[in-house]
């Protein structure tokens, strides 16, 4: 797993494996209450019952970062995961039929691609109002357009392959074709497009919740931690620090994961 | 160059009429009655017909919808329900703000990004190199919504230099600036880097060294604006995320722009306001990009061709 010459690899696989155990096993061990309101803890500085501070309403800010932990990567996977598949499909089918049916979808994608940055997912939160599943369909819709992008060209290009002429001309259909022969070539740019995503999609549930666009308090997330945070940057810092630590370093690992992935299989994202 | 312009403005008209498609139907995406939604559930019947009629969502759609891109092509971009105002004066209130933002951060990140991807790409696996390329890293990977409060308790709070939010002179400017310049820097700093190293393993490098030409000379003369190329395609790739920073920066620094116009119209359910701001990013952002594609072409001229 661990690769000699490829540091990010290591640091990358370190990270994010202290990450999702942080999020799995942290609100196990660390047993405070995210939600319980200690009126005598206002703002009260890191100690020894509370490592990270307390919050303007005396919660426990280490409780909420790991509480916040498992909401940004599950949001994140699942965001992930349904871009991968739906975008997958999109470009393969837009690959393999190709013609007018090709140049719809990419004009489509296009379309999906003039809305710079997260302000599709702005837009369809603004829409749909706050709330997780809300929250899954404005990134879902944002994310897609990379993945089929990716799917789109590998096939285009491997379809050209003898390989796979061959098996076209001896009559495996679309779907053989697709699963035994272009798949597998599309792996690695889509692991290391996955991987650099989920890294994007935490930025962005935290930026959206950042917003109120996102997870609504007190449900604990990083976003709506550091804009809580932003009242008390000169008596309690700590409010900033500890969510945005905890954003960096979750981002930091999956681009480093990211970077080394793409050197294992030589593909850029 | 003529033909590829031409062909290009061309290539927009589907993608700007998506956009606007896309933004008409905002407003009929929100779930149950917008007009409830902004009026709220105590309005008066009289109020919700007014205000129904007003938005002129009581004509049936297709007329909703021509009257919507008719009203676009003469910069009609409907009233605001909390302002009473035009949307398109709104906008264009602050649309300068958002990009003197945006502009100073494009020039923080370029004033970064030379020295780190020069001092990398000079001497892979050195120091230096090692140093940049870290800094690069964590520079892509620190959020604005923290790197933004981070400088605003050191240079605002904790040493006073700097202003903390508004907008104003050059000093007002610095620290959203850096914020949002700071992550296109580092991926900017490792593209040059990248293409640095490719460059100098090509053949006319080898020629220009060989020719006597010092290191230093070669790779500024040859291998830099070469390198340029795929520098200004990443610039265009940024843009987008340039662009849609400003909105958080904006958040952050209370800056006069359109994001904070947009989070703001999104909070009052002012939908012409949010269908408006919504369109003004867009737009920018294809012709932002549709620049850079042209820069791109009189760089490299075998562009044009393809």
């Amino acid at each position: 797993m661990i690769a000699r010459g490829n540091p990010s690899l290591t640091i990358g696989v370190t990270t994010v494996v202290a990450v999702v155990l942080a999020a799995i096993l942290g609100p196990l061990l660390f047993r405070a209450d995210p939600l319980s309101i200690d009126l005598a803890n206002i703002l009260a500085g890191p100690s020894r019952a509370h490592p990270f501070g307390c919050d303007a309403l005396g919660r426990d800010v280490l409780a909420r970062v790991l509480w916040g932990a498992r909401l940004s990567l599950s949001i994140s996977t699942i965001v992930v995961a349904i871009s991968l598949v739906v975008g997958s499909v999109i470009g393969a089918t837009a690959a393999l039929s190709g013609g007018r049916i090709d140049n719809l979808v990419m004009r489509g994608v296009d379309i999906f691609l003039a809305f710079p940055g997260i302000l599709l997912a702005i837009a369809l939160a603004a829409i749909l109002g706050p709330g997780l599943i809300d929250l899954v369909i404005a990134l879902t819709a944002m994310g897609w357009t990379g993945y089929a992008r990716i799917v789109r060209g590998e096939v285009l290009t491997l379809r050209g392959r003898e390989c796979v002429l061959a098996a076209e001309t001896l009559g495996a259909k679309n779907s053989r074709l697709l699963m035994r022969h272009l798949l597998p070539g599309v792996v690695g740019p889509l692991a290391v497009q996955a991987t650099f995503g989920i890294g994007g999609i935490i930025g962005a549930e935290a930026a959206l919740s950042f917003l109120g666009l996102g997870a609504i308090p007190p449900t604990p997330s990083w976003g709506n931690m550091l804009d809580a945070g932003r009242a008390f940057l000169l008596v309690a810092p700590h409010l900033t620090t500890a969510p945005g630590l905890a954003i960096g370093f979750s981002i930091l690992g999956f681009n480093l994961l990211g970077d080394g992935i793409a050197q294992k299989v030589g593909h850029r994202a | 160059m003529k033909n590829y312009l031409v062909r290009r403005l061309l290539a927009l008209v589907p993608v700007a009429l998506g956009v606007a498609t896309l933004t008409f139907a905002i407003i009929h995406l929100v779930p149950g009655d917008p007009v409830i939604a902004m009026l709220g559930e105590t309005a008066a019947p009289a109020d919700i017909v007014g205000m129904r009629h007003q938005l002129g969502l009581d004509r049936p759609l297709p007329a909703q919808y021509v009257a919507y891109l008719g009203g676009l092509a003469i910069g009609d971009l409907g009233e605001s329900i909390s302002y009473r105002k035009p949307v398109s004066r709104l906008i264009a209130e602050r649309f300068p703000a958002t990009i003197e933002l945006a502009a100073a951060g494009m020039l923080v990140a370029v004033l970064l990004a030379f020295p780190l991807g020069l001092i990398a790409g000079a001497n892979p696996g050195g120091a230096g190199d090692l140093g940049a390329m870290g800094f690069a890293i964590v520079g892509i990977s620190v959020p604005h919504i923290y790197l933004g409060p981070l400088l605003m308790i050191l240079f605002s709070l904790d040493l006073r230099w700097l202003p903390l939010t508004g907008r104003g002179g050059i000093a007002h400017l610095v620290l959203p600036a850096i914020t949002l310049g700071t992550a296109l820097a580092a991926i900017l700093a490792r593209m040059l880097r990248q293409s640095l190293i490719r460059v100098r393993a090509s053949d006319y490098m080898r020629t220009a060294l060989s020719k006597g030409l010092s290191a230093r000379a070669a790779l500024v003369r040859h291998g830099l604006k070469n390198a340029l190329t795929s520098v200004v395609t990443i610039i265009g790739l940024q843009m987008g995320a340039l662009l849609s920073g400003t909105l958080i920066i904006e958040i952050i620094f209370s800056w006069p722009g359109i994001g904070r116009l947009l989070i703001s119209a999104i909070g009052s359910r002012d939908y012409p306001v949010v269908q408006g701001c919504v369109l003004t990013f867009a737009m920018t952002y294809v012709v932002v990009n549709l620049a850079t594609d042209l820069v791109y072409a009189i760089i490299d001229p075998r562009v044009r061709v393809s």
